[in-house]
């Protein structure tokens, strides 16, 4: 053994991106160097700023060790945001190339293009679509049920940093060494060690178990809090449909983590211990892997994609100004969503063998998820019906999501033919498919939760031009992108190509480039749009907390909430709970009495586990013997301490509740009601008149 | 200077492109341009399945611009109903027309997986011509037991005959399939799948590996060659002149991970290279991969 292996592992000098930069040149190379100096740089300037304005304090207690479902979900979009950009460039980068490379090698190496699509998959997945969904939960669903905070506050704490330590694990294999190059489903034997002898895959094991068993703890608190913690009067079928399909999601992130997180370490005793499970040696087998991955993998896209109707079903009924149509019915569609989604899994490897009897009824399994998810479009559609529609930009997001959400289901229900799917499995039909699913069906829902939302968590409006600008980018960026994939799969154009060897994919790909950009540039806008509401924040305050004339619990209190959400939990006689309360006169109604608070002490329990997991997985990936060991004994120790601490709420005297909440009754009284023909002004300052 | 050829390059080849996309209307081209009967039956399936589908989405398509537009905010002639929640009609019209389009689907998509399955033979008078298929790292082997010969990278098949593929990975999972004559299908190491194919149109054709297994991915491609049944025996038969042979130094030469330039023909097939591939990679350690060798 080397020297130095006890201290560092497999780590060397040729770990460092900019050395393999230095030693061989190439644009690619420079490209990786110039990535990971890239996320150095950003480090580095977090760290300067945050020292400069002495803001660690602030930010250790105000936020880290905080407990607040709030201040949690804030946290968790924070993350989605930072690895969106990341996923978003590797995105561009590969439509580059893939129009580079048409009868060309183009720029990147095909080594270097297949960590781009690995890493973007990997973190659009793990480490944008499910920390924003999360994020999006956390703040929202307590609110809306009535809650102070979700049933297990340190359990989410946790969770939310060992998701911090996967996404740091991937960002650090920017600048450490090389990312996996098995896509994201990392399936074997391509990722065991015979063929992927390097760290890439054991950065995606450890990446994402981390990530796994933080999303199946989320889901249990969630599941929880919603069947534990609702306020009086708030019977299931009173919840708002967010509730029910964050319900629906926690079930399914309970159930279908536990077969990824299984694959993975399975995975990882192959590489690690020399087992067999999924080679093709000593009755091991590859398929058993893909079952494992695809039974966490098809209801890992509801649970994307069941929040966000959650999220246009409150925006298109908010913005309509009507309650939401065909309610029960919404909600017996997403719980039968829920359970199809467990039995249709085989539909991703049609093309193993199996006899037409397996294949015919997994085909006819996926197709009719087909009927609860059109009856939801309707429902959305029969919504808008007898309203009257105010376009803002989150209704915007919603209305593009209908329209492009139908045209990925009819590609979907082609896909979920066995005889057709033989044609395009594995195509640029396929790519088209499910990014016409998840931009709509996630990234749009997630999108218009921030616009909708926004108001409520910090005080002030986002700016709506900017938001309609954005828009009309991702709008039109999306279908410029994307379709021309669907023409180039069915023309024979497979996924994870780095270069084509037929000059005629030339102008298909070309659109597809444009697209990719003005997709960028709706992020970029998002962006501006964050720093111009900023900037205006004054004219875009509103205190009072209803701009929307909303429906549901959440606008019922002041914005942004107190920590306590409420400061006399309100009793729910009906479903749509604040707009009945403002029909019937009894919203920001004065209590007679006030009662002290418990509120749950902040704890460092959170960030010292998630330091540790990253540093477990970091350990694990390069072998690092005495780090994985301590990062092991701190997880299991920070637990262990913790089970002594007696004392981990903290009381909010009734006086103080008092206070804060009669100034904010006062404030209440004294803003002047505005129609919704004003939202948009600076008039709006959060107290609304209720349109009906 | 590299890099501003090539753009000149790609922007001319852009502009033949379009011209040619606009000419031909995608001809040539994969399902668009199905040479054989089983890529012909997955087109016209394809077709019935957006069609039903229209049943469905057109309505909305239709309605939503209406409302939108008639129950904009401004219009106040519109009627205004916030508390209507349900009506039995509407929700019997969304509940039924789903099921009834899935229904139809649903009894279609069961005949044609059986009418096209991948295993089962192609009815025709002829008895079919069995091809095994190793799939390597980055290359595909032919091997035609019956004739004893073997190609590498290029596969002749007679046309209006049926052809039953054998396949097999001697590395990790690859997926084989010539998108104008029909489906694909996985060749997985140590085990045997089939997919039966029938040309019934003359041509070159591409055929290729469509599941990612590494650097020299993209230019795992051969060519599926189809012609009449007299000039394959020709074929065939000039093969079998070709001096070299498939034999044990060769095989564990090609198992090497390479890209090949060209195809290659064996005159001679030494012992059942196939079958032996597969029960090596079951007994264990049957791999033979050495990464450090580059795609190119
Ligand atoms: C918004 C702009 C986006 C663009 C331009 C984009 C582009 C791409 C491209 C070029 C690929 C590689 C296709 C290939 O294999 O040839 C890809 C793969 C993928 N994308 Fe995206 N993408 C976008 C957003 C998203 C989002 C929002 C998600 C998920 C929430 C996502 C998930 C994936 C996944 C899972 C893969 C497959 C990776 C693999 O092959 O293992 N993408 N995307
Ligand atoms: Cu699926």
């Amino acid at each position: 053994m080397e020297d130095g292996y006890w201290l560092l592992g497999r780590l060397d000098w040729q770990a460092l991106p900019f050395v393999r930069a230095w030693r061989h040149p190439s644009v690619s190379e420079w490209i990786g160097a110039g990535a990971g100096g890239l996320v150095v740089i950003a480090a580095l300037a977090v760290l300067v700023m945050l020292t400069r304005r002495k803001a660690w304090r602030r930010l250790w207690d105000g936020w880290l060790t905080s407990l607040d479902h709030k201040k949690i979900g804030i946290m968790y979009v924070v993350i989605a945001l930072v690895m969106l950009t990341r996923a978003l460039i590797e995105a561009v980068l590969m439509r580059m190339q893939q129009f580079a490379a048409v009868g060309d090698p183009g720029f990147l190496s095909p080594e270097h293009f297949s960590q781009l699509f690995s890493t973007h998959g990997t973190v659009m997945i793990f480490f944008m679509a499910m920390p924003f969904l999360t994020g999006i939960i956390n703040y929202v669903m307590p609110l809306q049920i009535g809650a102070r905070d979700v049933s297990f506050p340190l359990l989410n704490s946790i969770s939310l940093m060992l998701t911090a330590a996967g996404a740091a694990l991937v960002m650090i294999s920017l600048v450490v060494g090389q990312f996996s190059t098995g896509g994201w489903s990392a399936y074997p034997p391509y990722t065991g060690i015979q063929f992927s002898p390097g760290v890439g895959p054991d950065y995606w094991i450890w990446a994402v178990t981390l990530s796994s068993i933080a999303s199946t703890l989320s889901g249990l608190n969630f599941a929880v809090t919603i069947y534990k913690e609702r306020a009086p009067g708030m019977t299931l079928f009173r919840m708002p449909l967010f509730c029910w399909t964050t319900l629906c999601t926690s079930i399914l992130m309970i159930f279908a983590m536990a077969p990824l997180t299984v694959a993975s370490l399975m995975l990882a005793l192959d590489r690690y211990a020399g087992f067999h499970f999924f080679t093709a040696e000593a009755g091991g087998n590859l398929m058993n892997y893909a079952n494992l991955f695809w039974l966490f993998g098809h209801p890992e896209v509801y649970i994307l994609i069941l929040p966000a109707f959650g999220v246009y079903s409150s925006v298109i009924s908010t913005y309509s100004g009507k309650t939401l149509y065909g309610y029960k019915s919404l909600v017996y569609a997403t719980l039968a969503i829920a359970v199809l989604s467990f039995t249709v899994w085989l539909h991703h490897f049609f093309t193993m063998g199996q006899t037409a009897n397996v294949n015919a009824i997994f085909g006819i399994a996926t197709m009719l998820i087909g009927v609860p998810t059109g009856v939801k479009v309707y429902d959305w559609l029969l919504t808008l019906l007898r309203g009257r529609i105010r376009f803002t930009a989150p209704m915007l997001f919603s209305i593009m999501f209908l329209v492009t959400f139908v045209v990925g289901g009819i590609t979907g229900v082609i896909l979920a033919n066995p005889p057709v799917d033989f044609v395009v499995h594995n195509s640029l039909f396929l790519v088209a498919h499910f990014h016409n699913m998840l931009i709509p069906g996630l990234l749009f829902g997630m999108i218009a939760a921030t616009q909708h939302w926004f108001p409520k968590a910090f005080g002030f409006r986002l700016d709506e031009t900017w938001g309609k600008i954005s828009f009309w980018c991702w709008a039109v960026g999306f279908y410029l992108a994307f379709m021309p994939l669907y023409a180039l799969g069915l023309m024979g154009a497979m996924r994870r190509t780095s270069e084509w060897l037929r000059p005629d994919y030339s102008p298909l790909m070309l659109i597809a480039l444009l697209g990719a950009l003005l997709l960028f540039a709706g992020f970029v806008s998002l962006l501006v749009q964050l720093g111009v509401s900023v900037r205006h924040r004054d004219r875009y305050r509103v205190p009072v907390g209803d701009p929307w004339d909303g429906h549901s619990l959440e606008w019922a209190t002041s914005a942004p909430p107190p920590e306590y959400n409420f400061a006399l939990i309100p009793r729910v006689e009906a479903r749509d709970a604040f707009r009945q309360m403002k029909r019937r006169g009894i919203a920001y109604a004065r209590p007679e009495a006030y009662t002290d608070i418990a509120m749950p002490k902040n704890s460092a329990v959170g960030p010292i586990i998630g330091l540790a997991g990253a540093g477990l997985g970091f350990a694990l990936t390069w072998h690092i013997g005495w780090l994985a060991v301590l990062g092991f004994s701190v997880i299991v120790g920070a637990v262990i301490a913790r089970s002594f601490v007696r004392e981990t709420e903290r009381l909010i005297p009734a006086a103080s509740v008092r206070e804060h909440h009669e100034r904010w009754l006062d404030a209440v009284a004294a803003t002047p009601r505005v129609p919704r023909v004003q939202e948009l002004c600076p008039s709006n300052r959060g107290h609304a008149e209720p349109m009906a | 200077m590299r890099v501003s050829s090539r753009w000149t390059r790609n922007s001319r080849s852009l502009l033949a492109a379009v011209s040619g996309l606009l000419l031909s209307g995608c001809a040539d081209y994969g399902l668009f341009a199905a040479a054989g009967p089983v890529a012909e039956a997955q087109r016209s399936h394809l077709l019935l399945i957006v069609g039903w589908m229209l049943v469905v989405s057109l309505p909305l398509f239709v309605a939503l611009p209406f409302v939108l537009w008639r129950y904009r905010q401004r219009n106040r002639k519109a009627d205004y109903r916030p508390d209507w929640e349900f009506s039995r009609l509407l929700e019997t019209l969304i509940w039924g027309l789903p099921i009834v389009v899935v229904s139809v689907l649903g009894y279609e998509a069961w005949r044609q997986t059986y009418r096209l399955d991948p295993y089962r033979p192609i009815p025709a008078d002829r008895p079919p011509v069995e091809i095994q298929v190793v799939g390597m790292d980055w290359k595909w082997l032919f091997i035609y037991p019956a004739a004893g010969v073997a190609a590498v990278n290029e596969v002749i098949l007679p046309v209006g005959r049926p052809v039953r593929f054998r396949l097999t990975s001697a590395t990790v999972l690859q997926s084989f399939m010539i998108p104008r004559l029909g489906g694909q299908m996985y060749a997985m190491p140590g085990m045997v799948s089939q997919l039966n194919l029938i040309a019934t149109r003359a041509g070159e054709y591409r055929g290729l590996n469509t599941q990612f297994n590494g650097e020299g991915f993209a230019r795992q491609k051969f060519i599926a060659r189809a012609v009449s049944e007299a000039r394959y025996r020709q074929l065939l038969a000039g093969m079998a002149a070709t001096e070299a042979a498939l034999d044990a130094a060769t095989l564990a030469r090609l198992r090497r991970a390479s890209v090949l330039d060209s195809p290659l023909r064996f005159g001679s097939v030494d012992g059942d290279p196939f079958n032996a591939i597969v029960a090596q990679l079951r007994r264990g350690g049957g791999y033979a991969f050495t990464p450090a060798v580059g795609a190119r």
